[in-house]
């Protein structure tokens, strides 16, 4: 199984209003896998059907081998939603306490991921009393407990200054060199080119697929923004004709 | 169902209640200084003895609905819910851990009011204290239940306050604590039979009255115990893994 994720033609209406349409790709395992696009393009809902929460029209999403959902799955996947998903009146080590429990994860694993986030002097701190960049570590911090295959990071860097959005990189291809998938969306072009291979979506489809020097060659651009732009612009054009 | 998982989530549910001692402090005193309060409006010893034991069933019912239907509703709008329900915790064992920690804190509700009610207030029962705790428990997990299968019906922490009259008011009016239900015009009277909390109440003063444990005291909290597990498994019904 050389695939971590398998997409194929997924549809999903939220709102009488298809916000995925006819959408396929695979992601590879071990790799770091950019799911760039602007916001409201369908990227959360996507990343939801990923990991099975989210309720689709069409389509099959296999994940690890096994349907998107599937209860064999939990303990193998580690997510992070948009928003941070962590009890604001808990402190850091309270909380991932919680979570480890529910995951059967190791206790050691509570200390682990709290010097990976880098919050090692907040451990004590009631998340509530948190900065927003330290509140969406805390909550990345519970997708990493346990030994999870495949990470689904929903805009993990939000908010953060450039030196934690580098440690954080770095952790993330560290994660993939040891054979991890993290599949991490992102609206912000600069963290592309940090991906191994990049889904760009717009508008619920997806745009390109291919590793940033592919898809810069492809279009003719110097950096992924323009490219980007290209891409929309092409995608008009062929609608229009 | 996982017994570990179940403790961990009762012991988180604590935990947030331990870093917020003010709701503790009121969920803990205040039934009993509104009981001091009846006490003194009613001025009278005998008088205040035919109401209180409803009253101590009516607290922790309306309590535990308003403060767990209003964590229920937080859990799913931070989506800490979602990302429950992407691991492998079954939606049983988030409702009994629920209900173990709210149960606890209901018991200590009803300890100290009981307490305040029977050594100061100059209540007297008949009946066991034991039995009188029990169906305050009993109520305190229906309210707990009731509210959880509540949450899912509203999208703000306004609205599901809002609930609170209107799934715990009609009960309260109808459950026999104004009124005799026997006196009621039979629509109502037919009304207050379907609803738990006056098979509650109806416990509460035959504990009050007499010491006689009977068929007809062990029906009223098998209906009640009854009530709160299918409104539980109603609420587990409302949690689902996926959402649109």
């Amino acid at each position: 199984m050389t695939h971590a994720v398998v997409v194929e033609e997924l549809l999903v209406n939220r709102g009488g209003r298809a916000v995925v349409r006819d959408l396929g790709f695979t992601v590879p395992r071990g790799t770091v896998t950019g799911l760039i696009g602007p916001s409201g393009c369908g990227k959360t809902t996507l990343m939801r059907s990923v990991v099975g929460v989210q309720v689709v029209a069409g389509g099959v999403v296999t994940v690890l081998g096994l349907p998107a959902g599937s209860a064999a799955l939990r303990n193998r996947i580690g997510y992070s939603t948009q928003s941070p998903s962590v009890y604001a009146d808990l402190t850091v080590t309270e909380s991932l306490r919680y979570f480890a429990a529910v995951l059967r994860a190791p206790k050691s694993d509570v200390s682990r991921v709290i010097d990976e986030v880098g919050l090692g002097r907040h451990a004590g701190k009631v998340i509530g009393r948190l900065s927003g960049g330290e509140l969406s570590r805390a909550s990345l911090a519970v997708a990493l407990l346990g030994s999870p295959e495949l990470l689904v990071l929903d805009e993990p860097t939000v908010g953060l200054d450039p030196v934690l959005r580098e440690e954080l990189w770095t952790l993330f291809h560290g994660l993939a060199e040891r054979g991890v998938t993290l599949l991490v969306s992102s609206h912000v072009m600069d963290e592309a080119a940090r991906c191994h291979r990049l889904l760009l979506m717009r508008e619920g489809q997806l745009l390109a697929d291919g590793t940033p020097d592919e898809l810069r060659r492809r279009t003719e651009s110097t950096d992924l923004e323009q490219a980007f732009l290209r891409l929309v612009r092409e995608r008009e054009e062929a609608v229009r004709s | 169902m996982n017994p570990a998982i179940v403790l961990a989530t009762a012991r988180r549910i604590l935990a947030q209640l331990r870093h917020d001692p003010r709701t503790v402090v009121l969920m803990v005193i205040l039934p009993s200084l509104l009981l001091v309060l009846l006490r003194f409006v009613f001025n009278s010893e005998r008088a205040f003895s035919e109401a209180a034991p409803a009253l101590l069933g009516v607290f922790p019912f309306a309590i535990m609905f308003i403060v767990t239907s209003v964590t229920t509703l937080r859990e799913r709008l931070t989506a800490t819910l979602e990302r429950l329900m992407t691991m492998p915790i079954g939606k049983l064992d988030l409702l009994i851990g629920y209900a173990i920690a709210f149960g606890l804190v209901a018991v200590a509700q009803v300890a100290v009011a009981a307490a305040f009610a029977l050594g100061w207030l100059g209540l007297t029962i008949s009946g066991s204290v034991w039995v009188l705790l029990l169906i305050a428990l009993l109520d305190a997990l229906l309210g707990m239940a009731l509210g959880l299968f509540a949450s899912a019906f509203a999208r703000t922490e306004f609205q599901a306050v809002q609930f609170m009259p209107a799934f715990v008011m009609p009960q309260v009016l109808l459950c026999g604590l104004f009124m005799p239900r026997g006196q009621m015009a039979d629509v109502l009277h037919w009304l207050s039979n379907v609803l738990p909390l006056s098979y509650a109440v109806d416990a509460l003063t035959q504990v009050t009255r007499s010491n006689v444990v009977d068929g007809t005291l062990v029906r009223n909290l098998v209906i009640v115990a009854a009530c709160a597990l299918v409104a539980l498994l109603l609420g587990a019904a409302t949690l689902r893994r996926r959402t649109p």
